[in-house]
């Protein structure tokens, strides 16, 4: 039994609207946003951020696709090196702050309050 | 065709970013994040840009990946332990997200039920050779910037994590 055999033949020639890239590209954010709110790992967080990164260059690049140009493109390309030096310097920041509290726990991250 | 690798795509992002925000180990969240990665490249395959794809595979899931897969490793991190300390994050979070997400699904849908489907093959400006005609002349200084940005990346992870020059 194969994929051709559970849809009708018109299945197989529908075409995606936009609207459909857009809404799962709101997901990953969402989703992105809750792992943020929720996790108490420092890197599960960083991992959220770059999470959300990713589902704005989807509506970036999905918008590309829709005007004809590749504008679009060229900014979720500038996304992605500015989020390489996010990480690098991030991970070393968390890198550093290991060293002096020996935790990952963002709880414990409380030397900067009052 | 084209919408059954979205459906089947998009459920696979779906589904590892879950698993991402429910795993308790950080490994397990980065391979999550890996598998999201790798089907957004896909998907930005059907929407016609090809050299984001590869960019996409080879910066997002091969470089920002394995730094974060390295940092996991040298720091050791086991399971996270869960506190309660963010008392107004657990209450409010989630409502606020199933606002956040009805009312960015009720824009995208009001404002794009008129724009025309996305046709794989309708839009073949995402090679390598527009993306980088576009990103040498129009986009020139934003480009050079980058450069100076990611120099100071460099300089200052170095200089972060660098045990020595205390």
């Amino acid at each position: 039994m194969s994929l051709y055999d559970l849809f009708p033949p018109e299945f197989f020639k529908l075409s995606v609207p936009l609207s459909a890239y857009l809404i799962l590209s709101a997901i990953l954010f969402t989703i992105g946003v809750a792992t943020f709110l929720f996790r108490r790992n420092v890197i599960t967080i960083f991992m959220a951020i770059e999470l959300m990164l990713n589902a704005v260059n989807l509506t970036f690049v999905a918008f590309s696709n829709h005007f004809g140009r590749v504008d679009g493109q060229i900014f979720s390309f500038f996304v992605m090196v500015v989020a390489a030096a996010e990480a690098a310097v991030g991970l070393a920041i968390i890198l550093m702050v290991f060293r002096t509290s020996a935790t990952l726990q963002i709880d414990d991250f409380d030397s900067l309050k009052n | 065709m084209d919408l059954v690798l979205f459906l089947t795509f998009a459920l696979i992002a779906v589904a590892c970013a879950l698993n991402m925000a429910l795993q308790r180990h950080p490994v397990s969240s980065a391979l999550s994040l890996i598998g999201v990665m790798v089907s957004l490249a896909v998907l930005y395959v059907l929407l016609g840009a090809e050299f984001i794809a590869a960019a996409q595979l080879v910066v997002y899931s091969g470089a920002i990946m394995v730094l974060f897969i390295f940092v996991i490793m040298l720091l050791n991190a086991g399971a996270e332990k869960m506190t309660k300390k963010a008392g107004t994050a657990h209450f409010l979070g989630f409502p606020l997200l199933v606002i956040l997400l009805a009312i960015s699904a009720w824009v995208i849908t009001n404002a794009t039920s008129a724009m025309k489907p996305v046709k794989f093959g309708a839009f073949t400006k995402g090679g390598p050779y527009e993306v980088g005609w576009e990103l040498f002349t129009r986009y020139l200084l934003p480009f050079e910037v980058t450069s100076i940005l990611i120099l100071i990346a460099i300089a200052g992870a170095y200089r972060l994590a660098n045990k020595e020059m205390e």
